[in-house]
């Protein structure tokens, strides 16, 4: 692989319009800017609707962008056509050729650059090994599993060695336990074969165990690029914190701001709150405070001396690995809060039970103040 | 009650169908062997090295025994040039309205053209209308055109443009089009654009993915709306009536003609080959698809 530019894929300003049924225009992807990192595991996580496909499908030249350009190893790609781009596709579907033996499939692209036939006979017996199918090569795709077809799309696309392999929901047609294997297998085979990926899906719990760095899409435009941790950890925007992972959220005023640390004045809470000043706000400016419910401490009497409330027990479910306890603040607001069962208990009184007296404390450095969006 | 007993109206209803299906076909079998000439009485059959009965007392030596009916079918010459006649037109209007009602399925399917709903309507137009319409339609077109080329080029003679296997086989092509079109245009209904862009992806271009992934997937419509083509042609009877001129006589203008001057059990023995040669391409072709969706 020839490493002429800094980015396998770059978008700069894609703008996607397509017309919709009822006559209108709508822009699937928004003025989109995207730069992926040579053998980077990519993600672009977001609902069905964000733009993430048919970025995907920009990439690899089924669409042509209205406005912008995608750039492939630092050449703009314009209306080229997928036949010529150095990119290889794992559909939803598969879309396996029903008509061709899986050997047939998997050698089809090797074929269109008429490579020898002793090389073509080697790399698909390479593939075969690499994804587990050897013995396969003269069944149909109907006779395979689900699992096993995903399998041969992965391998028919690899065969080729793209500059960059685009996935798109490849996992999606899985039931939940293979999905879990083919995701670590997905990355150990990315790790091996060191092609930059890019991978689509609605999943985050999927984006987050495999990706390298991830982008979250809504509406058509990029709302944050991160590496996973900082996704999760630092949200820039209600929009993200509220779609990976869940979290409480407050509005208020900030009222002083203190190094990284900001203090904000919660209506709803009738109190003050402190907490990070992650979206770098200003004194007199609207906030949002965030604060996910695992990081909540829930006590009988207080942990802190400030940053604590006070709240009624509102209900309480137990799912095994954690107890979930819904706490009413007064004022119609409510916290959800996670707790991890660490003590293993039957009695009920171990846990925090319906109309109980709680202190939720919640610390400064756990607390993320964002700027209003 | 035994929810899965069938009511017994469902056996009677289904014996009845076969019956109106099938009787005639099997009547009309019989009657290739009937050993008497005017095969309005089933005299029984011909005895092999026998006599045969000829109208009322005649008798005859056969030697073709039991068979004597189609051979001399075999020695008409008559029915040889027109089954070479069918078979010529059949040939060539399917492979051509084929080839035309495959490309107007991809492209009803694939494409967003002004007037595509019209041209997709006038294309159910030649299935709905009657074919004596669009045979007096075909002719008049026909006879109009010749007399104005015939005159502009000063055609004489044989040279003139007139009415004969040409006209017959365009006259098939046009009327077999809609009707492979709508066969080939359900098998694309629901064929997944992903096959093609696959294809694509993986480095062939929009020729080469037509060929290796659309066609071979589209193949099982595509046949069977040549089969549907083929039959249509073979059969046609009104339509050709109009367009056909001398030397152009097809077996259905034949038998006609035959029946006009006498009914002899030969029409029957016709008939009886060419449902044999009928029934066993359609059960081939069928083979073939069956093995295709495997």
């Amino acid at each position: 692989m020839t490493q002429t530019s800094e980015f396998a894929v770059e978008l700069r300003d894609v703008v996607k319009t397509f017309k919709t049924p009822e006559g209108t225009l709508l822009n699937a992807v928004d003025h989109v800017n995207m730069q992926i990192k040579h053998g980077e595991f990519f993600s672009m996580l977001g609902s069905s609707g964000c733009g993430k496909t048919t970025s995907l499908r920009m990439m690899a030249g089924f669409e042509w962008p209205t406005e912008g350009d995608v750039y492939i190893e630092g050449n703009a790609q314009g209306h080229t056509p997928p036949f010529q781009r150095p990119v290889n596709t794992v559909f939803q579907s598969y879309a396996l050729f029903q008509h061709m033996t899986i050997y047939q499939n998997i050698a089809f692209g090797l074929e269109m650059e008429r490579a020898p036939a002793d090389e073509v006979k080697t790399r698909v017996g390479r593939l075969l090994d690499m994804v587990q199918l050897n013995g396969m090569e003269r069944r149909y795709p109907k006779q395979l599993s689900g699992g096993q077809q995903q399998r041969v799309a992965l391998a028919r696309a690899l065969v080729k060695m793209p500059n960059v392999l685009l996935l798109d929901e490849p996992l999606g047609a899985l039931d939940l336990k293979l999905r879990k294997e083919m995701q670590l297998e997905l990355k150990a085979i990315q790790q091996k074969v060191g092609i930059t990926f890019v991978y689509v899906t609605h999943d985050q719990e999927e984006a987050l165990t495999m990706s390298d760095r991830i982008a979250v899409m809504s509406k058509g435009k990029v709302m944050q690029v991160g590496i996973p941790v900082e996704i999760y950890e630092r949200p820039q925007s209600r929009f993200v914190a509220d779609f990976i992972g869940e979290s409480n959220f407050f509005e208020g005023i900030v009222q002083s701001v203190e190094q990284d640390r900001a203090t904000v004045l919660v209506p709803s809470l009738k109190a003050e709150v402190t907490g990070l000043n992650t979206g770098q706000v200003g004194v007199g400016q609207k906030a949002i405070i965030s604060i996910r419910p695992e990081k909540i401490r829930i006590s009988e009497q207080p942990a802190l001396k400030t940053n604590f409330f006070n709240g009624t027990v509102k209900t309480t479910t137990y799912i095994g690995s954690d107890t979930h306890v819904y706490v009413d603040m007064g004022g119609g607001v409510t916290l959800k809060v996670w707790e991890q069962n660490k003590i293993s208990s039957l009695d009920p009184r171990a846990y925090y039970v319906q109309g109980q007296k709680v202190c939720l404390n919640l610390f400064p450095e756990n607390t993320l103040i964002l700027a209003e969006s | 009650m035994n929810p899965h007993r069938r009511h017994p109206f469902i056996r009677v209803a289904t014996i009845l169908v076969y019956f109106f299906l099938y009787a005639p076909i099997l009547v009309l079998v019989l009657y290739s062997f009937n050993a008497s000439r005017t095969n309005i009485l089933f005299a029984g059959f011909i005895p092999s090295f026998g006599a045969l009965q000829m109208g009322g007392s005649t008798v005859v030596q056969s030697p073709c025994g039991p068979f004597h009916w189609f051979c001399e079918l075999s020695r008409n010459r008559e029915v040889g040039l027109a089954a070479r006649n069918t078979l010529t037109i059949a040939f060539i209007s399917t492979f051509i309205s084929t080839i035309i009602g495959t490309m107007a399925a991809l492209a009803i399917q694939r494409y967003n053209f002004r007037l595509k709903s019209f041209s997709q309507l006038s294309l159910y137009v030649p299935i709905v209308i009657p074919e004596i319409v669009m045979g007096i339609g075909i002719l008049t077109l026909f006879s109009q055109l010749f007399g104005i080329l015939n005159g502009a080029f000063g055609l004489e003679g044989d040279s003139r443009l007139s009415l004969g296997l040409g006209t017959v086989i365009v006259s098939h092509i046009a009327f077999s089009v809609p009707f492979v079109t709508l066969v080939v245009q359900a098998r694309l209904q629901g064929f997944d654009k992903s096959f093609e862009e696959a294809a694509m992806d993986l480095g062939a271009n929009e020729l080469i993915t037509f060929w290796r992934v659309t066609f071979p997937m589209i193949l099982p419509g595509v046949l069977s709306g040549a089969l549907l083509a083929f039959t249509l042609s073979l059969d046609d009877f009104v339509i050709t009536f109009f367009t056909t001129g001398p030397g152009a006589t097809t077996l259905p203008i034949y038998v006609y003609g035959l029946l006009r001057r006498i009914i002899t059990p030969q029409v029957n023995a016709l008939s009886t080959v060419w449902i044999a040669i009928v029934l066993t391409v359609v059960f081939l072709l069928q083979r073939l698809q069956s093995r295709e969706a495997k």
